[in-house]
């Protein structure tokens, strides 16, 4: 059974260009997928047009989104809401910005399971101890009483894993979760959530720019240019050999350590006016492939 | 090769502001806490750390824009560790930074060719247009781009600007603060092979801050790591990769996920 099944899925600005170019995507139930693509690919208003969170100057235009089966385009709006708080949750990119800073942790995370999900508060309070536990928080009751800015960036990133976990959802969309953190801190923040992945079994759209990331955490990737899907491959096929050139040569533009000749090759002009070409082509109608 | 910075024992303390009594002043927390390395005219020298490591406080006071508390800087033989600001705006033009966030670096009202400018104006060159058309050339933007207001650019294109605005000035060293790190791979790309092709042609000494030892790999001679205000290790960059010493930068490489699902990395 797939998680989410996303099918011709098109948005635009509101009189104005096309932002996602029917866009297909299938989420197996407990599997983790990477978007990528470069700044304004569409990767991101994916996640946001599941979760209905997609900014007012955008529109969505047509497809489906199926999630475990129901079309939410086709839901009215308070069932599509309610719907979407009770499965899907979100990883936001900067933990300092998602969190409110005049509000302590502990009812950032309970509140929504008491006044959406309708638990009793010491049963939201008992669980929120038992996240912060599973996301190695050390003092779990100290950190609930904790403001954001007392807390180091790390420990705010694990508290919205915490968080995001908190109501059992089918369906994660994690949003550049570790962009803002330094390498040694990215590395303990997503060990830690491919091990709650891993357990509670949850299925997670994983949107980065970074190739090294998705090689880590997910076992399928598509990758996007100005909206449209490129490529849609499994990690291993992926990595073993890109099948469009687009993706190729996005590989071949990240950075390697171990091999100081490869990487950082800029992805060549041919490159792109070839893929656009291909997204006019796909804008008339005539998709290539 | 001569040194363009001697660094001896530099210690850098700031107020810590999150410890400061409501009255009162804020008490002191050491930064940097004695660091001692040279940098060659003419390398280019990658400075690596975690958050909190000190990189950036390091380049700040290797261009003075903060005053050390403890050792010497000396710039091209000449001792700066405490110079008057007065005493430091000749100098200025020899030592250029780029920053890391190009929309809060270049004004927004500004147009392109007027950022560069700017600084030509302040230290009295007087050929600013064929200096700020030679920049935009240089860094690879058309000269219509001189025109625009910097929201109109890209990502890349804005740190273009960062690096046209700095070597207008022909300085002898440049600092550049992550500046790719809120780029694409292939921006990113751009911009290093950019900048290692002016520090060779225009001869320049660069000190490049990262939190990213990959980046460094390539454009660097020397990498020097800091953990928590001190320098761990210093050493060219290809026996750094080859054969880390510190913990910490083995810590570091290990860190980076290789866009390899092979890559040991639990």
């Amino acid at each position: 059974m797939s998680a989410l099944v996303i099918r011709d899925l098109s948005v635009r600005l509101k009189k104005g260009p096309p932002l996602l170019r029917r866009v297909p995507l299938d989420l197996a139930a407990g599997e983790v997928r990477g978007l990528v693509g470069e700044s304004g690919a569409g990767k991101s208003m994916i996640g946001k047009a599941v979760l209905g969170i997609l900014p007012p100057s955008v529109e969505i235009t047509g497809g489906e989104i199926l999630l475990e089966g129901t079309d939410l385009l086709r839901l009215p709006p308070k069932e599509r809401r309610r719907r979407i708080g009770a499965t899907c949750a979100l990883i936001p990119q900067d933990p300092l910005t998602a969190l409110n800073p005049s509000h302590r942790i502990g009812p950032q995370i309970t509140d929504r399971l008491v006044d959406i999900l309708g638990w009793t508060r010491p049963a939201a309070d008992a669980r929120a101890r038992e996240l912060l536990a599973e996301v190695q928080i050390a003092d779990p009751d100290r950190v609930l009483r904790s403001y954001p800015h007392e807390l180091s960036g790390g420990m705010r990133q694990r508290i919205l894993i915490a968080s995001a976990f908190a109501a059992e959802p089918r369906l994660i969309v994690a949003d550049e979760p570790t962009t803002a953190l330094d390498v040694t801190v990215q590395k303990q923040i997503l060990r830690l959530i491919a091990g709650m992945q891993a357990r509670h079994g949850t299925a997670i759209l994983f949107v980065t720019h970074d190739l090294g990331v998705v090689s880590k955490v997910c076992q399928r990737l598509s990758v996007l240019y100005s909206g449209m899907v490129v490529e849609d491959s499994t990690v291993a096929d992926f990595f073993a050999a890109p099948r469009h050139p687009y993706s190729a040569a996005l590989l071949a533009a990240t950075p390697k350590y171990t091999d100081p000749a490869a990487g950082l090759n800029p992805v060549p002009d041919a490159v792109i006016d070839a893929v656009r070409a291909e997204v006019a082509a796909f804008d008339r109608g005539a998709p290539h492939g | 090769m001569a040194d363009l910075y001697q660094i001896q024992d530099l210690r850098l303390s700031l107020a810590d502001m999150t410890a400061k009594p409501l009255l009162g002043a804020a008490p002191k927390i050491e930064i940097l806490k004695g660091l001692s390395f040279t940098i060659p005219k003419g390398s280019a020298v990658g400075i690596v750390g975690g958050s909190g490591s000190g990189k950036s406080t390091l380049g700040r006071a290797l261009v003075r824009l903060l005053e050390p508390s403890g050792g010497t800087i000396r710039f091209d033989g000449a001792d700066i560790t405490h110079l008057s600001d007065a005493a430091l705006r000749p100098l200025r033009r020899r030592f250029q930074m780029i920053f890391q966030d190009p929309m809060s670096s270049l004004n927004p009202r500004h147009r392109v060719g007027t950022i560069i400018a700017e600084p030509l104006r302040l230290h009295g060159f007087t050929d600013i247009p064929t200096r700020v058309t030679r920049a935009l050339d240089q860094v690879g933007l058309p000269q219509a781009f001189a025109m625009r207001f910097p929201h109109e650019l890209s990502g890349g294109q804005r740190q273009r600007v960062g690096i046209a605005r700095a070597i207008a000035l022909e300085p002898d060293f440049i600092l550049a603060d992550e500046i790719v790190s809120g780029l694409d791979v292939s921006s990113q790309a751009q911009v290093l092979n950019l900048l290692e092709r002016l520090v060779r042609d225009l001869g320049l000494t660069l000190a490049f801050i990262s939190h990213d030892l990959s980046v460094i790999r390539r454009l660097c001679q020397q990498t020097i790591v800091l953990h928590q205000g001190r320098i761990v290790e210093n050493r060219p960059t290809p026996d750094l990769f080859a054969d880390p010493l510190a913990d910490y930068t083995q810590e570091l490489l290990s860190a980076i996920p290789l866009p390899d699902p092979a890559q040991p990395w639990g």
